[in-house]
C-alpha cells in the first residue's frame, strides 16, 4: 500500500519536473507556477498527512505546485535520495521535516547550491543547513497554554500534579520548569504537589495516575505534557471514581483523545495544528522564493489565513500559540 | 498441628503471600483508599491479572528447564492485532478476536518450541532471537501508527471495568487460567512429565518420556497465554503503540523466580508464580503511594528477586544438611 503511494508520489514528481523544465526552460523561479517539494519524515503518517493538507491549501492560494514525496520509514538515510532528486529537478523550494539534524545536511547544501530554497518544518536541521525553520511551538507557549487550561478547568485554585515522560526527557523538563515559574508568578492559589514519571510507557503512566489519585485525595487536576502520558491517564481516569472530579489536560493528539473528550473525561487539551504548520511552511517558502524575505531576523511576511509573521533569531518562524482541542473542534482533525 | 504450621511457613508460596499481605496492609495503613475504595479494591485485583497470565505461561516453560523471553513481543503483536481487527472488520465478535489473539500467540509459541525442541538450540538464545524478530514484525506492521481507544468498540473497552460480584472480569480470567494450568501441571500425566523433564532431561529421555512434544507444548501454552495477555493489555490500556509489552518478559521471569520457580527447572508452582506476579505489581503500585521516589522502585524490585534467590539457597542448604543428618543417623542405627 505505502509502496504504491510512494511510487505514485515519485512518478508525480517526475511528471511535474518534466513539465517544469519544458515550460520553465531555465527561468529563475518565476513568481507564478513555482514548484515546491514537500518532504515529511515519512509517508502514511496521519500527522504529516494533515500538514500536507495545509501545504496544499497554501499552494492553491499562491498558485504554486506542491508535490509531496517521502520515505516509508522515518530514517535519515531514506530522506537523502528524495533531497537529491529535488535538487536535480531544480525545484524552487524544498520543505522538509528532518529525520536527523545533521545527517541530511550534505544533501541539503547541495540542493541549496543549485538554487533551491530550504525550509524545515516540525523538526529542524542544524541552522546552517537551511534558510528558514518553521517551528510549531516554543517552550514558553507550550508551558503557558497548559497552565492556562488547567487553571480554567479547576477554577483557578487547588492542588495539581504533573505526569511527565521520563525523568531525563529534556523537552518535558524545560516545560515543567517554565510551568512552575508561570504558576508561581500568576497562579498563587494553585499548588503543584508532585511530578511523577510514566516513562512514555502506557502501563507505567497508567499506574502512576492511579497512584497520584490515591496519594492526593484533594487533587483537582493533572497536567501531562506528553502524548503517551495524557492518553494513559485519560484511560485510567475514564474508568475511575474520580472521573469528572479531577481534570486532566496536557499535550495530546485528537485521535488519541477523541474517546475521552466524547465521554467527558477530558475537557480540553493542546498541541499545535499540523494543518496550519504545513500551510505556514509553504507560505514561508514562497516568501523566500519571491524574494519578499531573505530569511534574516526581523524579516516579515503576511499570510492570508494566519496573518503576519516575523523571522526570529537563527531564521526561526514560530507558528504561534499551541492549538486547543475540545469537544467543538476535535472532529475536524484526523491525526 | 505444629507440623502443618511449620510446613506452611517453609512453603515458598506462603512466604511470598505473607510478604504480599504485609505490603498491602502497610500501604493501606498509609493510605486507606489503597484497599478501601472502589478504585483501590478494583486496582488491587485487576492490575496483576496481565502479569499473572504471563507468569503462569512462563512457569510452564521454566519447569521444563527452558525460558521464553519472547512473550513481551508476542503480547505487543497480539495487542496490536486485536485493535487492527476491530478497525478492519468492525463488528467482529469479541470472542472471535480473543480466539484469534490466542491463536496467533500459540503459533508464535510453536515456532519457539519447534526450534528449541527439534533443533536443540538453547531456549535462551532462540527466544532472545524471536524477541527481536517478533518485535521487528510488530514495528514493521504498526510503523508510527497506533491503536487508539476510539478505534476499539465500547463493549470491548468496558471489559476493563466490568465486575461480577465486585470481582473484575479480568481478574476472573487470570484466575481461570491459573486454576486450569495449575490443575494440568499437578494432576495430569503430561504435567508431571514436564516436571520430570525439567529435573533431568536426559533421564526423562532414557525413560521414554515424550520430551520433544512436552517442551513444544509448554512453549505453545506460553505463547497462547501471551496472546491472551495481549488482549488484556488492549482492554485495560485502550492504547497500543509499538512499545507495548517492551521488557515485560523480564517481569514474567522475575515473578516466577520470586514465587519459587527454580530457574533450572523441575520445581515450583504456578500458584507461587502468580503470587510473585501479584507481589511485583502491587509493590510497584504501593511504592509511590508510600512516598518512595520513582528512582528507587526498580531497585526494590531487584532487591526482591535477589532476596528470593538467597532464600532459596538458604532453604536448599538447610534441607541438604537435614537430609544428611537423617542419613547419618540411619546408617549409625
Amino acid at each position: 500500500m505505502r509502496f504504491d503511494k510512494k511510487s505514485i508520489a515519485v512518478a508525480a514528481t517526475l511528471v511535474v519536473s518534466l513539465g517544469l523544465s519544458a515550460c520553465g526552460g531555465g527561468g529563475d523561479g518565476g513568481d507564478d507556477g513555482a514548484a515546491f517539494t514537500f518532504l515529511p519524515k515519512n509517508l502514511g503518517n496521519p500527522y504529516f498527512d494533515t500538514s500536507e493538507v495545509g501545504a496544499q491549501s497554501a499552494a492553491d492560494e499562491l498558485g504554486v505546485t506542491v508535490t509531496q514525496v517521502g520515505p516509508d520509514a522515518a530514517s535519515p538515510e531514506a530522506q537523502v535520495p528524495f533531497i537529491n532528486t529535488a535538487a536535480q529537478q531544480g525545484v524552487d523550494a524544498l520543505i522538509v521535516s528532518a529525520n536527523d539534524p545533521t545527517a541530511i545536511c550534505g544533501a541539503l547544501e547541495e540542493a541549496s547550491g543549485a538554487g533551491t530554497k530550504i525550509v524545515t518544518f516540525d523538526s529542524d536541521t542544524d541552522p546552517e543547513c537551511r534558510d528558514l525553520y518553521v517551528s510549531q511551538a516554543d517552550a514558553a507557549g507550550i508551558a503557558k497554554v497548559q497552565i492556562e487550561m488547567i487553571a480554567d478547568q479547576i477554577g483557578g485554585a487547588g492542588q495539581i500534579a504533573i505526569l511527565s515522560a521520563s525523568a531525563n526527557a529534556t523537552n518535558q523538563n524545560a516545560w515543567i520548569e517554565l510551568m512552575r515559574t508561570e504558576l508561581e508568578s500568576n497562579y498563587p492559589d494553585i499548588e503543584l504537589v508532585d511530578t511523577v514519571y510514566g516513562d512514555d510507557d502506557d502501563q507505567k503512566s497508567f499506574d502512576q495516575t492511579a497512584a497520584l489519585l490515591q496519594s492526593y485525595p484533594e487533587l483537582k487536576g493533572i497536567v501531562s505534557p506528553t502524548t503517551v502520558g495524557i492518553a494513559a491517564a485519560a484511560r485510567y481516569l475514564s474508568t475511575s471514581e474520580f472521573k469528572g472530579q479531577v481534570s486532566l489536560t496536557g499535550l495530546g493528539t485528537p485521535n488519541q483523545m477523541r474517546e475521552y473528550v466524547a465521554d467527558g473525561t477530558v475537557a480540553e487539551f493542546a498541541l499545535w495544528n499540523p494543518d496550519d504548520l504545513g500551510y505556514l511552511a509553504v507560505q514561508a517558502a514562497a516568501a523566500l522564493v519571491n524574494g519578499d524575505i531573505e530569511g534574516e531576523e526581523g524579516d516579515t511576511f503576511t499570510t492570508e489565513r494566519l496573518g503576519e509573521y516575523t523571522v526570529g533569531a537563527d531564521g526561526v518562524v514560530l507558528l504561534g500559540e499551541p492549538f486547543r482541542f475540545n469537544a467543538e473542534n476535535i472532529d475536524d482533525f484526523d491525526f | 498441628m505444629k507440623h502443618t504450621a511449620a510446613t506452611l511457613l517453609r512453603s515458598r508460596e506462603a512466604a511470598v503471600a505473607l510478604v504480599l499481605l504485609a505490603a498491602v496492609v502497610l500501604t493501606a495503613l498509609k493510605s486507606e483508599s489503597f484497599v478501601f475504595s472502589a478504585d483501590g479494591w478494583r486496582n488491587l485485583l485487576v492490575t496483576p491479572s496481565m502479569l499473572v497470565i504471563l507468569a503462569v505461561g512462563q512457569t510452564a516453560v521454566i519447569i521444563t528447564r527452558n525460558v521464553d523471553l519472547s512473550v513481551g513481543s508476542v503480547l505487543g503483536l497480539t495487542a496490536y492485532m486485536t485493535g487492527r481487527i476491530f478497525i478492519e472488520a468492525p463488528g467482529t465478535p469479541i470472542v472471535a478476536v480473543v480466539a484469534a489473539a490466542i491463536g496467533l500467540g500459540a503459533v508464535l509459541g510453536l515456532v519457539n518450541g519447534v526450534v528449541v525442541a527439534v533443533a536443540k538450540v538453547p531456549a535462551l538464545v532462540v527466544t532472545l532471537g524471536t524477541l527481536y524478530i517478533y518485535r521487528g514484525v510488530f514495528l514493521t506492521w504498526a510503523g508510527s501508527d497506533r491503536i487508539n481507544a476510539s478505534d476499539l468498540p465500547d463493549d470491548f473497552l468496558a471489559l476493563g471495568n466490568a465486575q461480577i460480584a465486585s470481582v473484575p472480569v479480568l481478574s476472573i480470567a487470570a484466575l481461570a487460567v491459573l486454576i486450569a494450568v495449575g490443575y494440568h501441571l499437578y494432576y495430569s500425566r503430561g504435567g508431571r512429565e514436564m516436571y520430570a523433564i525439567g529435573s533431568d532431561p536426559d533421564a526423562a529421555r532414557l525413560y521414554g518420556l515424550p520430551v520433544t512434544r512436552r517442551v513444544i507444548g509448554a512453549f505453545v501454552l506460553s505463547g497462547a497465554l501471551a496472546g491472551l495477555a495481549g488482549v488484556v493489555y488492549a482492554v485495560r490500556y485502550g492504547t497500543v503503540s509499538s512499545g507495548a509489552g517492551l521488557g515485560i518478559e523480564l517481569e514474567a521471569v522475575g515473578a516466577a523466580v520470586i514465587g519459587g520457580v527454580a530457574i533450572f527447572g523441575g520445581s515450583g508452582t504456578v500458584w507461587g508464580a502468580a503470587i510473585g506476579a501479584a507481589l511485583l505489581v502491587t509493590i510497584n503500585r504501593a511504592l509511590p503511594v508510600v512516598g518512595i521516589s520513582d528512582f528507587w522502585q526498580r531497585a526494590v524490585v531487584g532487591g526482591l528477586i535477589l532476596a528470593a534467590i538467597v532464600l532459596d539457597r538458604v532453604l536448599a542448604l538447610r534441607r541438604e544438611r537435614r537430609l544428611g543428618i537423617e542419613r547419618d543417623t540411619r546408617s549409625l542405627a
